[in-house]
């Protein structure tokens, strides 16, 4: 019973993660359909700038993240305007490819600059060890990471919700024809949607070296968990993508807690057999 | 893409008359395939880099039938290649190493599984099918993992013997059998990929590839056309993985990895899509350059495929096969009116 309480602790905030690492894609996807591959190098591009700024220049960890969060979304931004603009009509394999092209990149020159091994990370003190309560340990870590995720998510749900740029972009992910119609300038919001998104993807990367580690093939992996998340979640759907990365994390950690055999084969199938069951997500309305 | 629709559009001819001219052998055909054999003649010390590049074309070849003419995006193609490199291991592994019949149980199981899996993939389009190979190929490399009392998991299949082919000639060092066998797997693939895409159901295919919506209104059935073909390039690739056991005498997890399955669609849209001849280019240019920049770390040689990819979808969006056609039309556009302005008073 323990064990299964700390497996779901864990799983929480595995999938925490793989929220912040996914929603932009999500709603960017949405938007245009546009296949973003590389949206993991924006991700790891956040951790790599949240481990330099604490080893190197001893920033306190938590000052990094706002640094990673405005570098990933300055480097989509500039990504965006050379590349990913001209190809919003093309073929999703011409997306494919352009995109798969910046994961190497991006890979190779993560690479040449940090080397291929693990990246060292140091937690300061306040933020290792672990909570006691009633008989179960919570890493303090893991616990300000869900806070942290959950405080975005609101504030994510509020702004999509309530505000007139939320309404936007609900619009033009619902109908992005129509929404050009009614004199929503699409692709401004698309640019800040997308650099938002990215920016998220950072922070994300940037929380994530703590408890995945970081070395160059980030951006691979955790490209499959992302793309697991988007597709589960349907497209555009916010809620859809946290049920997802919930659903996501809490059955990857089982699987590794449990059957670490068959863990990733486990994942697979669940994924292959939720969108042949529901090719347009779990929430998705298209 | 638009050639071959605009070549129907401009004839008045039938469609079988169509057909038939698409289907003459070029010179330019025969002067390739007869250039296939100077590796013997002009550099014998790389009959092994020749041997994998031919493995690599067939493998590019198959990838060309469903993405180049039928329009199936697939991320996860290495899965049928490395269940052909597995099944031919595994047969050799246990006692019967004659290439032939390994070849063909190889081409067989990994059409099966094609055969199988075609009825997803054809269910599927855009992201969802994206998804669904991507997700079909990790499984499949998960599974071999998992699966190590058969395939020796992370460590490779040890132990794989190939017989002398024929029961007379010895794979030898230098390549000379390996390339012999593999160049004669390809050409006779190759033939029959080129029967496939100018007959009528190679047509259909590209109907679909243009338009699936419109393929059922005119009678067609898209679904029924694209398992066939998916089940066609899934034997394919097992020929193309088994070849590269035999030869090699080894395989590893990295033959159904997301890695190959990337390498092949690179080496198709570098060489062109749709134009059986691109693939092959495209794998032997590929094949070459790595063999070349092989003294690189493989971390920084993938910084120089990214940016290939990135160059090539940016600037060079049919290939080199492509590019080198439209250069062929307009300076073909350019010489009648020079004629004209010349014959012009």
């Amino acid at each position: 019973m323990l064990s299964v309480l700390g497996m779901l602790f864990d799983g929480v905030a595995y999938g925490m993660l793989l929220f912040l690492m996914s929603v932009g894609l999500s709603v960017t996807l949405g938007m245009m359909n546009f296949v973003n591959l590389a949206h993991c190098s924006f991700a790891m591009l956040g951790g790599y700038v949240a481990v330099t700024l604490m080893n190197d220049a001893g920033w306190p960890f938590f000052a990094t993240l706002p640094v990673a969060f405005v570098a990933a979304a300055a480097a989509s931004v500039l990504l965006e305007r050379v590349f990913f603009r001209r190809f919003y009509r093309a073929g999703e394999l011409a997306q494919c490819l352009l995109t798969i092209g910046i994961v190497f990149v991006s890979i190779a020159a993560a690479a040449y600059i940090y080397g291929t091994d693990q990246q060292p990370v140091h937690l300061p003190s306040y933020l290792q060890g672990s909570l006691h309560v009633a008989g179960l340990g919570f890493a303090v870590y893991r616990l300000v990471l869900i806070g942290i995720a959950l405080a975005i998510t609101i504030l994510l749900v509020v702004t999509v919700e309530a505000t007139r740029f939320g309404a936007q972009v609900r619009a033009a992910v619902n109908n992005q024809r129509m929404a050009r119609g009614l004199g929503i300038d699409v692709d401004t919001l698309f640019a800040i949607t997308f650099a938002l998104g990215s920016g998220l993807a950072g922070l994300g990367g940037a929380l994530a070296i703590a408890m995945l580690g970081l070395d160059p093939s980030f951006a691979l992996t955790y490209l499959i968990y992302v793309l697991i998340v988007v597709s589960v979640g349907g497209l555009g759907s916010i809620t859809g993508s946290f049920a997802a990365a919930m659903l996501l994390g809490v059955a990857d950690m089982a699987g590794k807690y449990y059957i670490p055999a068959f863990g990733s084969i486990l994942i697979y199938v669940v994924m292959l057999a939720m969108i042949m069951w529901r090719p347009t997500g779990l929430f998705g309305r298209r | 893409m638009s050639s071959d629709t605009l070549a129907i559009a401009a004839t008045n001819a039938g469609p079988h008359a169509v057909l038939q001219a698409e289907a003459r052998w070029r010179w330019s055909e025969i002067a390739f395939w007869l250039a296939t054999l100077l590796p013997f003649v002009l550099t014998p010390d790389y009959l092994v880099l020749a041997s994998q590049v031919a493995i690599a074309a067939l493998f590019v070849l198959s990838l060309d039938l469903i993405l180049g003419f039928s329009g199936i995006v697939s991320l996860g193609h290495a899965a049928y290649f490395g269940f052909g490199a597995y099944t031919a291991g595994v047969v050799s592994v246990h006692g019967w190493g004659e290439p032939l019949s390994g070849l063909a149980i190889a081409g067989a199981a990994s059409g099966i599984l094609g055969y199988i899996t075609s009825f997803i993939i054809a269910r599927f389009r855009h992201l969802a099918l994206i998804m669904i190979t991507l997700g079909l190929g990790l499984l499949l490399q998960e599974a071999a993992n998992a699966a190590s009392w058969l395939t020796g998991g992370f460590d490779g299949l040890q132990g794989i013997h190939t017989w002398k082919l024929f029961g007379r000639i010895e794979f030898d060092l230098y390549g000379y059998a390996a390339y012999s066998y593999a160049l004669a797997v390809l050409f006779i693939v190759f033939l029959a990929a080129r029967r496939i895409i100018h007959s009528p159901f190679g047509l259909a295919l590209r109907g679909i590839r243009e338009n699936g919506a419109r393929m059922p209104a005119i009678g067609a059935s898209t679904d029924a056309h694209i398992r066939t073909i998916y089940t066609i390039a899934a034997v394919i690739a097992g020929l193309a993985g088994a070849l590269l056991a035999q030869t090699t005498e080894t395989v590893s997890l990295e033959a159904l990895g997301f890695q190959r399955s990337a390498d092949v669609l690179v080496m198709l849209i570098l060489g062109g899509t749709g134009r059986l001849y691109g693939g092959l280019i495209g794998a032997a240019v590929y094949m070459v350059a790595r063999d070349q920049f092989s003294g690189l770390n493989p971390q920084f040689w993938y910084f120089w495929i990214g940016l290939l990819l990135i160059g090539v979808v940016m600037f060079l969006p049919a290939g080199i096969l492509g590019g080198l056609a439209s250069l062929a039309e307009r300076v073909a556009a350019l010489l009648p009116r020079k004629a004209r302005r010349a014959s012009a008073p």
